[in-house]
């Protein structure tokens, strides 16, 4: 099939060699699992169990609350000891909301519902059955997939991109889950097919995952599922980019990819589908690569969610060397760790220990306006004015120049050869922005509150002293008819 | 010497005539300003910048008689903004955020005694006589009013805690990048 | 306390002292050739400009405060001032090379703010700043004297060429463009001054007057493709100069020969390969698209041309550097990528099924 073109991009090595070849391991289970109750884009879940409450793998803990947003479920049986706060996987550190259970060992699932054949169910059916699961986008952007199935079939999408791009170095897990798992890969993305009702069904894998793609290949034969090799490049994995390279298509700037009539899922995503529809199982497991230059042995683990990092760690022989740096997800979007004990959430694709050679961290230099970094973005903008902007104080000039459209995919930082965190300034001066955003509206809302309040006393004082006028009057009135009353009086008398 | 002469005459004729002209047409009317100004500022006229209220403070803004640094409540953003509208520049540098508070009740302090909610610009303290006030923080604007007028230092201006929700990136200090000695 | 850094966690190895340090790579074999063409005094030419660059930008750095090793680490100093050394007649005396390399590194760079602040190409600016100051120096060329031929100056000779400016005698010589420009002011044609003067071959071989860094078309040549395989350089702005000075050329040439010299004289006489390979690609002073970048070389080539042809000055390189400089935040301005989503003004992509 033709291919069509892209812009930027970087080739980064791809140090998937680390894990590439070692099959899925599932962790033993820990003996505590960390489950936040906000692990998707939206509203966090509300818990509905109390400390002490017993749980059974599976189980609803925390359940969706507002449009989007997406359920928790126990990842093992055991009981509840804490829903509180928890150090959560953040660049932060900050705590967020956690439900604490302690694993009984049995690892006891609740009776759930199957279906012999999937297909018999309504589409309504499905997407109830993928909401209800807590299935989110596992690809890292953890939107809720029951919320994009919904907002596809409304929008009458006819193309459905299965997303096996899996571009970030070192992660290796859809590779794997394709190479191993690609017949219920393929029955999860014919069910999604089914569910939007699309025409086109497109599997996108990059061209450096031979063994996945012809796995891929061999268990999409005789189905409607076409499975495509697209140039192994980053950002390939970035939904909007697969759509380019497959369709041509690109998505307007601030709008969803339905505006176009297509739906991106990843192949871990279409794997859970399958699970949630077919036996009713909730997503309470992932696959997570472990690697990097520090770990003993490189792993692809399945691993309950709310397993600490530190576990992962641990089970794969621990460090060779103590870690320059502990990354969350792959190096080029992945978050730098504070502590390994923090829980592995849905969207968390890989856990790393770096070595200092491979994070390659030198000190910045100024600025040579080489415009590599405008060469390598595949969104077209020109970080080096916008960081340059932004470092004078200026973030509104950055907006103007597509600040607001930057993924943060870090191909520009990538390639700069004087090392500057240009990223980081597109982050900073977003949150500002957000910031900014927030005081503005809290402001308005507190002038309305003052002016209410200006008017309530002014009112208050105009109505004294209407009140005070009226009662002098009705006193005046009252002594000038005693006055006259008494004047009678008087008249009579004399 | 004269055709010298009288080129400039008439040419500063003409550019005078243009000036004037330009000066009635496009006059910026003063209270419109000051009107403007105070869409701005923040409106709960807590008096901190030291004027009568904000329209006090918009006049003397419109002046040129104050700082646009003056409203602590605004914050960056209205200095930004004031900035902006009086074409003004700003080193932000010199502005230092001051760390966003919220007014707080001790419960075990409060007597109930009704003051600190009256003097509320924005009624962002509830309650009635004889209960424990509390306060509601999305209206607070940290006047500080409250605080003034508590017989019991139980009202007290309070930072903010960070959240996920608002936290966001340091901006990168890079001093490399000038190579200025630290 | 140990920051939490942001993404991304690798990099590709590159920093700007690798970048300079290929880039002086490139120029090593064009400039050995000029060692040898010219003997001794280019040598100590080229020393002489490296030495003053690098004390120059020590003492202003530390003037300034700032910490001196990482400026002169960073290699720009140095390959400005190389740069400078390949555009100045080789028997020039040491004392242009070091006003040339102190204007370079100190007026044009720090001045400006340092390293990718400067608005002007500083190699170029130095020059034309030498050539419209010191008109005789500058324009004072010399017939090639290989290293070990009977005319070369010895090293004691050289010294005395590059230190007490010593007349040069028998040697001196007009440049190819500067030879046709004093030609047609006397009113002689291409079809007779070029006889006996030119042959491209020549140009090729560098076997004519000129500056160090000019006749070793090839060599320059070379160095800029092994710059573009290296990826430090693209190739939009190289090939935009050299259009921009071959299609008028041979446009005019066409219409009359005896006139208009053609494309092949005017691409390897001069500065235009050593402009198109390593000078319109200076990062700092060029614009930051691809599409500016073919607008800005093809400037450079076309002023170029425009200036030798019907300029005062035989040579416009450097002239049509520095007026393009000037114009990159216009082009900076105009050019920009279209944004993924937007269309080229920057509006969001209409919602539609169909395209």
């Amino acid at each position: 099939m033709k291919l069509f073109k892209l812009r930027g991009g970087v080739h980064p090595e791809s140090r998937k060699e680390l894990a590439a070849d070692r099959a899925i391991r599932v962790l033993p289970m820990p003996e505590y699992l960390y489950v936040p109750l906000l692990q998707h884009v939206g509203a966090p879940a509300q818990p509905n169990v109390n400390v002490g409450d017993k749980v059974l793998k599976g189980q609803l803990i925390g359940a969706s609350q507002g449009v989007i947003s997406a359920p928790v479920h126990a990842p093992t049986s055991g009981h509840i000891v804490a829903v509180g706060d928890y150090p959560a996987a953040h660049p932060s550190g900050l705590t967020a909301p956690t439900i604490t259970i302690k694993a009984d060992g049995e690892d006891r699932w609740l009776d759930t519902e199957a279906v012999s054949d999937p297909f018999v169910l309504s589409p309504d059916q499905i997407s109830a059955r993928v909401a209800a699961a807590g299935i989110v986008g596992l690809g890292g952007a953890t939107f809720p997939s029951a919320v994009k199935l919904n907002l596809s079939r409304k929008n009458n999408v006819h193309t459905l991109i299965i997303n096996g791009g899996e571009c970030e170095p070192y992660i290796t897990c859809d590779d794997r889950l394709m190479r191993e798992r690609a017949a219920e890969i393929v029955e999860g993305v014919r069910l999604i097919r089914y569910a939007v009702g699309a025409e086109v069904v497109m599997v996108g894998i990059e061209d450096n995952k031979p063994a996945a793609l012809a796995a891929m290949t061999l268990a999409a034969k005789n189905t409607e599922v076409k499975v495509i090799a697209v140039p192994a490049m980053y950002p390939m994995g970035w939904d909007k980019q697969m759509i380019k390279a497959l369709t041509g298509r690109e998505v307007p700037a601030d709008g969803r990819t339905a505006d176009i009539g297509v739906l991106v899922h990843n192949v871990a995503t279409a794997f859970a589908v399958r699970d949630a529809v077919r036996f009713g199982r909730p997503l309470v497991s992932r696959l997570v690569t472990v690697s990097g230059g520090s770990v003993i042995e490189p792993a692809n683990l399945e691993v309950p969610i709310g397993t600490l990092v530190e576990n992962l760690f641990q089970f794969c022989g621990g460090f060779r060397n103590k870690p320059a740096r502990m990354v969350l997800g792959g190096p080029m979007m992945g978050i730098q760790l504070a502590s390994a004990a923090v829980p592995i959430v849905k969207g968390s694709s890989g856990v790393l220990a770096l070595t200092d050679s491979e994070i390659g961290n030198v000190q910045p230099s100024p600025c040579i306006r080489c415009s590599s970094c405008v060469r390598a973005c595949p969104v077209g903008l020109l970080p080096l004015d916008m960081a340059a902007h932004i470092r004078a104080g200026d973030s509104s000039a950055a907006v103007t120049l597509g600040l607001k459209d930057c993924v943060a995919c870090g191909c520009c930082s990538f390639v700069c050869p004087s090392h500057i965190p240009l990223v980081h300034y597109f982050n900073f001066a977003k949150g500002e922005l957000m910031e900014q955003e927030r005081v503005k509206l809290k402001q308005e809302s507190t002038k309305k509150l003052a002016e209410m309040r200006n008017e309530r006393i002014a009112r208050i004082e105009r109505e004294r002293v209407e009140a005070a006028a009226k009662r002098k009057a009705a006193r005046e009135a009252r002594e000038r008819a005693a006055k006259e009353a008494a004047a009678k009086v008087v008249t009579e008398t004399a | 010497m004269i055709a010298a002469l009288t080129s400039l005459t008439i040419l500063g004729l003409v550019l005078g005539l243009i000036l004037g002209v330009a000066a009635r047409v496009f006059r910026v009317e003063g209270n419109k300003l000051v009107e403007e100004i105070m869409e701005i500022l923040p409106g709960s006229q807590c008096g901190q910048c030291g004027f009568p209220g904000c329209a006090g403070a918009a006049q003397a803004l419109a002046a040129g008689g104050a700082p646009v640094t003056l409203c602590p409540p605004g914050g960056r953003s209205v200095v930004l903004e004031l900035a902006a509208k009086l074409g003004k520049e700003v080193n932000l540098a010199g502005v230092k955020d001051s760390v966003p508070k919220v007014a707080e009740v001790k419960e075990e302090l409060c007597i109930g005694c009704t003051r600190c909610f009256k003097v509320c610009p924005t009624d962002a303290i509830m309650g009635a006589a004889q209960q424990i006030h509390s306060v509601f923080r999305d209206a607070c604007t940290a006047c500080g009013k409250c605080e003034e007028v508590c017989p019991t230092e139980s009202v007290k201006l309070q930072p903010i805690p960070v959240t996920l929700h608002g936290w966001y990136w340091h901006k990168p200090n890079l001093q490399v990048l000038r190579n200025i000695p630290a | 306390m140990n920051r939490i850094a942001h993404s991304p966690h690798a990099h590709a190895p590159i920093s700007i002292s690798k970048v300079m340090v290929t880039v002086m790579v490139a120029l090593i074999p064009a400039t050995l050739f000029g060692f040898w063409l010219y003997g001794w005094p280019s040598i100590n030419l080229w020393a002489v400009s490296l030495i003053a660059s690098i004390g120059g930008e020590a003492l202003v750095v530390s003037w300034q405060g700032r910490t001196v090793r990482p400026v002169l680490m960073d290699g720009s100093g140095i390959l400005t001032a190389w740069l400078l050394a390949l555009s100045l007649p080789p028997f020039a005396p040491w004392w242009i090379a070091v006003l040339g390399s102190l204007f370079a590194v100190v007026i044009c760079k720090q001045v400006f703010g340092g390293l990718g602040q400067n608005v002007f190409n500083p190699a170029m600016a130095a020059r034309v700043m030498l050539l419209i100051s010191f008109p005789l120096e500058m324009t004072t060329w010399i017939s090639p004297v290989p290293l070990g031929s009977a005319h070369a100056p010895s090293l004691m000779e050289s010294l005395r060429i590059t230190f007490q400016s010593h007349p040069i005698d028998g040697m001196a010589s007009a440049s190819l463009l500067g030879h046709v420009k004093t030609e047609f002011t006397r009113g002689i044609g291409l079809d007779q001054s070029l006889v006996g003067y030119y042959a491209p071959w020549h140009s090729l071989a560098g076997d004519r007057a000129g500056s160090l860094g000019e006749t070793a078309a090839v060599l320059l040549l070379l160095g800029g493709l092994y710059l573009i395989a290296r990826r430090i350089i693209t190739w939009h702005a190289p090939v935009a100069m050299l259009l921009g000075v071959a299609i008028p050329a041979l446009l005019f040439n066409l219409i009359n020969s005896n006139h208009y010299a053609g494309p092949l004289y005017h691409l390897l006489s001069g500065g235009v390969m050593l402009g198109a390979f390593f000078i319109v690609t200076d990062p700092v002073t060029s614009p930051n698209t691809t599409a500016g970048q073919l607008i800005f070389g093809f400037g450079c080539g076309l002023l170029t041309w425009i200036i030798r042809t019907w300029g005062g000055y035989p040579e416009g390189v450097a002239f049509a550097v520095m007026l393009m400089n000037a114009a990159t935040p216009i082009i900076d301005y105009y050019v920009k990528p279209r944004i993924y989503g937007r269309d080229r003004k920057g509006v969001a992509l209409p919602v539609g099924k169909e395209s």
